[in-house]
């Protein structure tokens, strides 16, 4: 037998039918097809938006920098139009600022709870616990603005009027905080046990590990918690539409009423007739919001890819 | 692990720098429970109070019923009805797709940049505002696609929101399986295909499962997305009727209408905006509440 | 020793790389029809690479490419018309042991059903001969139904070796599969290749040099990518070896 045509086998194999490869190979079609087009209709979210807003771009009254820049949002004025979202921006900013001022610390400090002190049960009980916080629904959160929350501000602060920048803050930060505590005990957790070991062996208490050894470890993925969280607060509609009031200005204390880049598209997108510069001007708003909550996230999940390559 | 104090007399013997510190601990133990504590209790009496205001209007009834007296008054049946017709088509369309895409994603495509990227991409989009997505739906599917303000529209815009999100907690749950366990299938000459289906799938489908049920809640609470794309503010709908809405028809919706009670109608009778807020809350709840349930069940039953 | 000397396995120049870093520097050798070859050398030295390039599973490594040329039984295996078949004809036992989280019955059916064997009395008879072969069939016979995953290490070794049996193969190749497992399991597996060797030919890749000298009727000396030496076992563990790393390695000299 020449060594190089195959030997005859006495073993014959069983062999698929051509039937079954041929199935196989249609729903392995179908598997990328789904993978390509998911990737489509993720980038068609851009696309679709911009592609309504593009047209107002080209026109000869819009400027650009106006848009971005100035406080003056006179969108139905008959002789001057001007759509400036500087006061919207600002709004979403002291909202947020406010938000994160009250969310932060208690996040952290609920998330450090966790990680580091909570006996287990507890731990398994308010993790469940944080977890339900985070799927309450936001028309539910500006529904409790505009109720409980403008009440109780009203009783306390003798303001006329409950819904301002404190309810949009107050109810934001319950909103952001189940995600800075989750993320925020994720990254505690990771830092491993080793870190833990060595301080003890140095004599430390549990808050001096916390404090001189796991905060600092855990800095990246505590920054991306907050990243995130500030994520979620720019990009929150409903509940501040309820609960910040309507005045498109910039604020000028806690008790004054604000409106947000998110909550203004939602109030007026109902009434801007199709196609008109109004309906194109608050498409742009959203491209605009796209971009910047698209950068939060981006930059929250490299500042967590860091933590994870350790 | 609790770190035990030290003894009163001897080398280790509690000095005055000790005892600070151990002191130290305490207050930080009791500040960071506080501040836990103070994130679950504002909620629960939020909710106590919000189910003290609905309790007149709650019962089997106020679901089934449709509003009445110019919505002042009556029900919930057609926003709720409508919800489960949103969320229903909704993820009809993006639990198959969104499956195998992340199938695709985490067991065919190979490892490269574009990949990455296009990893990177399907994860932060799951952040993007709701009313983006609402503005996306309007000019995607009412006018791009022309299907108009519809349940079709809605639910698709719906089903575009959820995607992202089931697509990374299915790949999460296939890259939970070890590699190992697949290098043992291809070894034996089994194709990708095979071994995905004897191995990779009954072995996430907790996970994946458990991806979908946390969607359901989420798509059922959003208001942006369906309120400018199908959803209105009122539709006549006989008291119980489950098949009220065809596709093309708009629809009330749950979230919808609660805004709608909250800011839309006066002289609404008091307890039915709160009522309307517990039973969305309360079915989100119950949705999230069985999905954890889900996967605290399964957990116990690893196969290794 | 072999009487018909056919060749199975001949490869030319193979040169294996993951991504910029060349692991297997173009090495030729042959391997013929029922012996057993052993290949031994340190950590690192391209052993593994090599055999996943025999059965195309180096495929699914992402960063890997080779250049070269591999032919089982005359055909180039990077043309193989039919790679799946290719790899039911080589059996594969990897380094840690691998239950597969199916019924014990399911995962030495695994293979055959994924050929398209689904005849049950068939399989029964197919799964009682390779877990006796693999020397497990009197400690499972009475719980096929449970988990693969949950049998002691050297049992899902030997599940694997099931596994490998289950379809036929005419070469065998493991790829230091003693290395998780207790010696008394080892032995048994041993003791299984050698009647094993009766069938099939062998490629055993070990780190235990001593295993190589029990076994094998040759034995290859890979050495950080290279071939340093290929001889008979005999000549291998001697004096008479041509390389003197050869006999600092054999003498444990250096590992």
């Amino acid at each position: 037998m020449s060594p190089d045509s195959p030997p005859e086998t006495a073993r014959a194999r069983p062999r698929r039918s051509r039937a079954a490869i041929l199935a196989e190979r249609a729903l392995e079609a179908v598997i990328r097809l789904s993978g390509v087009s998911a990737i489509l209709f993720v980038a068609a979210i851009f696309f679709f938006v911009l592609r309504e807003a593009a047209p107002v771009l080209v026109k000869d009254q819009f400027s650009l920098a106006q848009f971005l820049f100035s406080t003056e949002w006179y969108p139905t004025s008959a002789q001057n139009v001007r759509y400036g979202t500087f006061a919207l921006t600002v709004g979403t900013l002291s909202v947020t600022a406010l938000a994160m001022l009250l969310a932060v610390p208690f996040g952290l400090g609920a998330a450090v709870y966790l990680s580091e002190f909570c006996p287990p049960r507890v731990r398994e009980t308010l993790k469940i616990v944080i977890e339900l916080l985070s799927a309450i629904p936001s028309v539910v959160w500006g529904f409790i603005g505009l109720t409980v929350m403008s009440r109780l501000i009203v009783q306390t602060t003798g303001a006329p009027v409950g819904v301002n920048l404190l309810n949009g803050g107050i109810i934001l930060a319950l909103m952001s905080v189940p995600v800075i505590v989750s993320i925020g005990e994720d990254a505690l957790k990771a830092v491993p046990d080793s870190f833990r070991e060595a301080g003890m062996a140095l004599g430390a208490t549990r808050w001096q590990l916390v404090y001189r050894v796991l905060l600092p470890a855990a800095r990246n993925g505590l920054l991306a918690a907050v990243l995130l969280g500030v994520g979620r607060a720019v990009g929150e509609t409903m509940a501040v539409l309820m609960a910040t009031g309507h005045a498109v200005h910039i604020p000028t204390g806690l008790l004054d009423s604000v409106r947000t880049l998110t909550a203004n598209i939602a109030a007026e997108l109902g009434e801007a007739p199709a196609g008109s510069d109004h309906y194109r001007v608050l498409f742009l708003t959203g491209t605009l919001l796209f971009l910047i909550t698209f950068a939060v996230n981006l930059t929250a999940d490299f500042v967590v890819r860091g933590v994870r390559r350790r | 692990m609790a770190i035990a104090p030290a003894p009163a007399t001897g080398r280790f013997a509690r000095t005055a720098h000790v005892a600070r510190k151990e002191r130290a601990e305490l207050v930080a133990r009791a500040v960071t429970a506080a501040m836990a504590a103070a994130m679950v209790l504002p909620l629960l009496l939020i909710v106590g109070h919000l189910v003290w205001l609905a309790w007149p209007s709650l019962g089997l009834g106020f679901i089934l019923d449709a509003p009445s007296r110019g919505m002042t008054d009556g029900g919930i049946w057609p926003a709720f009805v409508g919800t489960l017709y949103l969320v229903g088509i909704s993820l009809l369309v993006s639990t198959p797709v969104g499956v195998l895409a992340a199938v695709y994603l985490n067991e065919y495509a190979r490892d490269n940049w574009f990949n990455r990227v296009v990893n990177l991409a399907v994860i932060n989009l799951a952040g993007v505002p709701s009313i983006v997505h609402a503005l996306f739906g309007l000019g995607a599917f009412v006018y791009a696609a022309r299907f108009g303000y519809s349940i079709l529209s809605a639910s698709l815009t719906l089903a575009i929101m959820t995607l992202p999100v089931i697509i990374a907690s299915t790949r999460e749950a296939l890259a939970s399986v070890p590699m190992a366990f697949r290098e043992a299938c291809w070894n034996v000459g089994a194709s990708r295909w095979q071994t995905i289906r004897a191995v990779v799938l009954p072995n996430s489908i907790s996970g994946i499962l458990t991806g979908v049920i946390l969607q359901v809640s989420r798509a059922a609470g959003e208001t942006a997305p369906v309120m400018f794309t199908g959803a209105v503010f009122y539709k006549s709908v006989e008291r119980g009727n489950l098949f009220p809405y065809a596709l093309t028809d708009q629809c009330m919706a749950l979230s919808m209408h609660l805004y709608t009670l909250a800011t839309q109608v006066p002289n609404v009778k008091e307890s039915l905006p709160y009522a309307t807020a517990v039973v969305l809350l309360g079915s989100v709840l119950l949705v999230n509440a069985t999905a954890i349930g889900l996967r605290v069940f399964l957990r116990g039953r690893k196969k290794w | 020793m072999s009487a018909a000397f056919v060749k199975r396995i001949e490869v030319r120049e193979l040169r294996v790389a993951y991504g910029s870093k060349e692991v297997i520097h173009g090495i030729s050798f042959d391997v013929y029809q029922n012996e057993i070859l052993a290949v031994i050398g340190p950590a690192q030295s391209g052993k593994s690479s090599m055999l996943r390039v025999l059965n195309r599973t180096i495929d699914f490594a992402a960063s890997a490419h080779w250049s070269g040329t591999v032919r089982v039984d005359g055909e180039d295996v990077r043309r193989a018309r039919d790679v799946y078949a290719l790899r039911r004809k080589i059996g594969m036992v990897a380094p840690l042991p691998v239950g597969l989280p199916l019924t014990i019955y399911d995962n030495v059916a695994f293979a055959p059903r994924a050929s398209g064997l689904d005849d049950e009395h068939q399989l029964d008879q197919l799964v009682e001969r390779c877990l006796r072969q693999a020397a497990l069939w009197d400690e499972v016979k009475d719980r096929l139904s449970s988990l693969g995953t949950a049998l002691s290490g050297g049992q899902q070794q030997r599940l694997t070796i099931a596994r490998a049996l289950s379809h036929q193969p005419e070469i065998l190749c493991l790829d230091e599969f003693s290395i998780a497992i207790d010696p008394v399991t080892t032995m048994r597996i041993e003791d299984v290749l050698k009647e094993l060797r009766r069938d099939m030919t062998i490629v055993l890749v070990t780190n235990l040099t001593q295993q190589a000298r029990r076994l094998s009727d040759r034995t290859m000396f890979l050495w950080d990518g290279e071939l340093v030496e290929l001889d008979r076992t005999e000549v291998i563990f001697s004096s008479a070896a041509r390389s003197q790393r050869t006999r600092d390695y054999v003498a444990g000299v250096f590992g």
